[in-house]
């Protein structure tokens, strides 16, 4: 066990800081650049400096690092002191490109992973439909090779950001003859094309994240397929590790631990001795659920088996943001009235205003419903973790 | 960055676990439980044999030279096990004696206390939630202490106790001398029964830095409850998970219906990820001073409330058997009592998170 920055990384947190003393903002002509292109030109330093796309190899536009918490935590740290984009997350960053990684082929790979961790190109994911959710297997929408294309006709739905996609990676019924689950195909699909048509869903706060997904004779070339015919599935469950994953980061139950201690005191609520117990209450299971990631993360360098506690960062990082969610309404107050405003309604977006922690206690919800829903999450952990009987109904469930 | 066990510190963990299975099963538990012996000496012995005793005693004083760390890894597999006996006082007199001892106090105690040849504990807690240092009351008169100590761990059959005073000092105080009364309390964790000391001008020796050590001594405690704690949460959810699977119900076995499944699996999440919260307190102790404290008090804040609900869920996951004094879930269901309340309740200790972390308005 050993959590102590030694000097090896205050040397490193030093080469850090110079490096964006010297990089962010940018400087002359370049700060003259839209935001978006600003970003990407930094990142692209970073990631040359091995400071972000740790994960990911060289050869795939990544900076090909050791796991190391410490180091990203310190460059998580001085970048946010620097106000620099830090690491592209959301679904083609922390989804597709880890499945890619395990099951894509090679030219999938030079291909899509290093315009997607560069922010160039945008992912959605095509899984849900209207008559499949929790029953992700039970899925419908039909791909049909025909010479060198694949034509596709269903529908999908809760698409998140469909509407600013220029991939969707999507799973579709390729042999009706096979079983359920070995019938599904994952195949990538351009979004900017007659045969798809994109409707945005209002959400209950307000936004519209989320989209009905038309597939009416779309096309996609036969090779756009990750895995083999009727591999659909297994790949998909890659991608859904990766998505629970990303839900279930450590990192970000800190982040709004940290806004929800900085709420109370704006609303002059740390003297009260109620919300004070409340909070540390919260501590215990923020701070529990951040070790357990330093300790997977030592597993994994390790190659040992953490056990079932794998299982459980989806389920363990929503039910802590439900917590957040009921006590930041209580500090809110009356300002609970107040519809949240259209600034406020991205995930995370404003924590720093009241309208923000109106937002992201509706979001709370969002987050324990997608990606699998919290009895969903119940059934895998003690079916997978503890050898309990599957369900009788739902051996397919997502 | 490594946030794992070594090797030796699986080692140590197994060796401990093994020699319970052989020498204190549950079945032996349950005797020590309803007898009126508080614990089984040979059992006791048997641990100092391995080492236990001693565990974070210097070498030069003819002990192992480990750290909390691996103290607390042993924490939890007597907290798995049920362990009934005088561990945690002993462990708390000895940290005490490490921490605020003088050379000459540290050579005449320590190479006794980790052979084992002598049992040490505390005497700290007062009536009604009086467990910080500031709060205790036991007067000094030259080298004479005047006061009543409640909650001391097997204090009766202790030869050396060290008690909380005035001041927020500690002394050392042996039992046989006159002047020092050991009443055994009908405690209800009969694994670790508490007795009250009662001194009236008992002869006392001042410990040489007794303040810090007071301090020590208490987030040790904290580490060693939490780690308790989440040994024995994990063993009631082992036992919850084994009876889902036997007993049958309705033709199948309860785990089959999805209540039962869900609170297991809820059980599960509110446990097993906690494991780190007590190796990164006890980790703080040995290596990062700052957070020493605070993070010993969260550890076991939230380590001791989860045990204790996971002993509710337990027993409810039992059924009917599960309310019986017959059934083994009430060992742990009172080690969770005892683990919350001892050293103060979550509540306290929440709240000095909160004043250490500088949370105010
Ligand atoms: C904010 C948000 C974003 C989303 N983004 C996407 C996306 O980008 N792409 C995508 O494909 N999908 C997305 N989804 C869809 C999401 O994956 C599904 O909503 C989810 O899997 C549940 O399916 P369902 O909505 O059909 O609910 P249902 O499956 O109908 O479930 C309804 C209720 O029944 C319970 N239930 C169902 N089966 C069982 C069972 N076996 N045991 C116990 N309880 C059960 C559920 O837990 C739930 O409480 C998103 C959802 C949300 C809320």
């Amino acid at each position: 066990m050993d959590l102590r920055y030694s000097e090896e990384y205050e040397a490193f947190r030093g080469e850090v800081r110079s490096f964006l003393a010297s990089s962010w903002p940018l400087q002359g002509d370049e700060a003259e650049l839209p935001a978006v292109e600003q970003a990407a030109l930094f990142r692209q330093r970073a990631i040359e400096q091995g400071y972000l796309a740790r994960a990911i190899p060289r050869s795939y536009g990544g900076s090909q690092q050791d796991p190391d918490v410490l180091k990203a935590t310190i460059i998580g740290e001085e970048f946010a002191r620097a106000r620099a984009p830090g690491e592209m997350r959301g679904i083609g960053p922390s989804m597709l490109v880890p499945t890619l990684l395990e099951h894509g082929a090679e030219w999938q790979k030079e291909r899509f992973i290093p315009p997607t961790i560069k922010g160039e190109m945008h992912w959605c994911q095509g899984y849900s439909e209207p008559g499949s959710g929790s029953d992700l297997a039970s899925l419908k929408t039909r791909a049909e090779l025909q010479g060198d294309e694949w034509r596709i006709n269903g529908q999908k739905i809760w698409t998140t950001g469909a509407q600013i996609s220029d991939f969707m990676f999507c799973l579709c019924r390729t042999e009706p003859e096979q079983s359920k689950h070995a019938g599904i195909s994952y195949l990538l699909i351009d979004m900017k094309q007659p045969g798809i048509e994109v409707k945005p869903l209002r959400q209950l706060n307000g936004g519209a994240d989320f989209n009905e997904v038309f597939l009416t004779d779309a096309r996609t070339p036969a090779d756009h397929i990750v895995g083999k015919r009727g591999e659909g599935w297994i790949v998909s469950r890659s991608t859904l590790e990766h998505e629970r994953n990303m839900i279930g980061d450590a990192r970000q139950t800190k982040f709004i631990f940290k806004g929800l201690v900085r709420l109370a005191k704006q609303m002059g609520r740390l003297d009260d001795p109620a919300v004070r117990q409340r909070l540390a209450e919260l501590e215990g299971y923020i701070a529990a659920h951040e070790y357990s990631g330093y300790r997977q993360l030592t597993c994994a360098a390790r190659g040992e088996d953490p056990g079932p506690v794998s299982l459980m960062n989806k389920l363990v990082s929503t039910n802590i943001q439900g917590m957040v969610a009921k006590l930041s309404l209580d500090l809110v107050g009356d300002g609970s009235l107040a519809a949240p405003d259209g600034s406020a309604r991205g995930m995370f977006q404003g924590l720093r205003d009241t309208s923000g922690w109106v937002s992201q206690y509706m979001w709370s919800l969002g987050i324990a419903i997608a990606g699998g829903t919290a009895n969903i999450q119940r059934n895998v952990i003690a079916e997978r973790g503890y050898g309990l009987p599957r369900d009788a109904a739902a051996q397919s469930s997502k | 960055m490594d946030f794992g066990l070594s090797e030796e510190q699986e080692i140590l963990q197994q060796t401990v676990a093994q020699f319970l299975e052989g020498e204190c099963p549950v079945t032996r538990v349950r005797d020590i439980f309803d007898a009126d012996e508080p614990y089984d000496a040979k059992v006791w012995a048997g641990l100092c044999e391995l080492g236990i005793a001693g565990l974070l005693v210097p070498e030069e004083h003819g002990g192992a030279g480990l750290g909390m760390v691996d103290l607390a890894l042993v924490a939890e597999v007597l907290g798995r096990g049920a362990f009934p006996g005088p561990f945690l006082g002993h462990a708390l007199a000895t940290v005490a004696l490490l921490e605020g001892g003088s050379e000459a106090q540290q050579r005449r105690w320590l190479p006794r206390l980790a052979s084992g040849e002598a049992l040490g504990s505390v005497a700290l807690g007062e009536a009604s939630g009086s467990w910080e240092p500031d709060e205790w009351t036991p007067s000094l008169d030259g080298d004479m202490v005047s006061g009543t100590k409640t909650w001391s761990p097997a204090a009766a059959g202790a030869d050396l106790l060290v008690v909380g005073v005035a001041g927020g000092e500690l002394v050392l105080v042996e039992c046989g001398a006159a002047g020092v009364t050991v009443e055994p309390i009908e405690s209800v964790d009969r694994t670790r029964r508490l007795d009250a000391v009662v001194l009236e001008s008992a002869p006392c020796e001042r410990l040489a830095d007794g303040a810090r050590a007071a301090r020590r001594v208490r987030d040790a405690g904290l580490a060693l409850l939490a780690a308790d704690a989440f040994g024995g949460a994990s063993r009631l959810l082992a036992m919850a998970v084994e009876y889902a699977g036997t007993r049958e119900q309705f033709g199948v076995t309860i785990g089959h219906f999805q209540a039962v499944k869900h609170k297991l699996a809820d059980m599960a999440v509110e446990v097993e990820p906690a494991r780190g919260l007590y190796w990164y307190a006890a980790y703080a102790w040995d290596a990062l001073p700052d957070e020493s404290e605070r993070a010993s008090a969260v550890a076991k804040a939230h380590l001791t409330d989860r045990f204790m609900q996971a002993a509710r869920d337990s027993v409810e996951i039992h059924g009917g058997i599960g309310f019986t004094w017959e059934c083994d879930v009430q060992f742990w269901f009172k080690r969770a009592m005892f683990d919350r309340a001892f050293l103060g309740q979550p509540a306290l200790h929440r709240e000095r998170a909160a004043a250490l972390g500088g949370w105010a308005a």
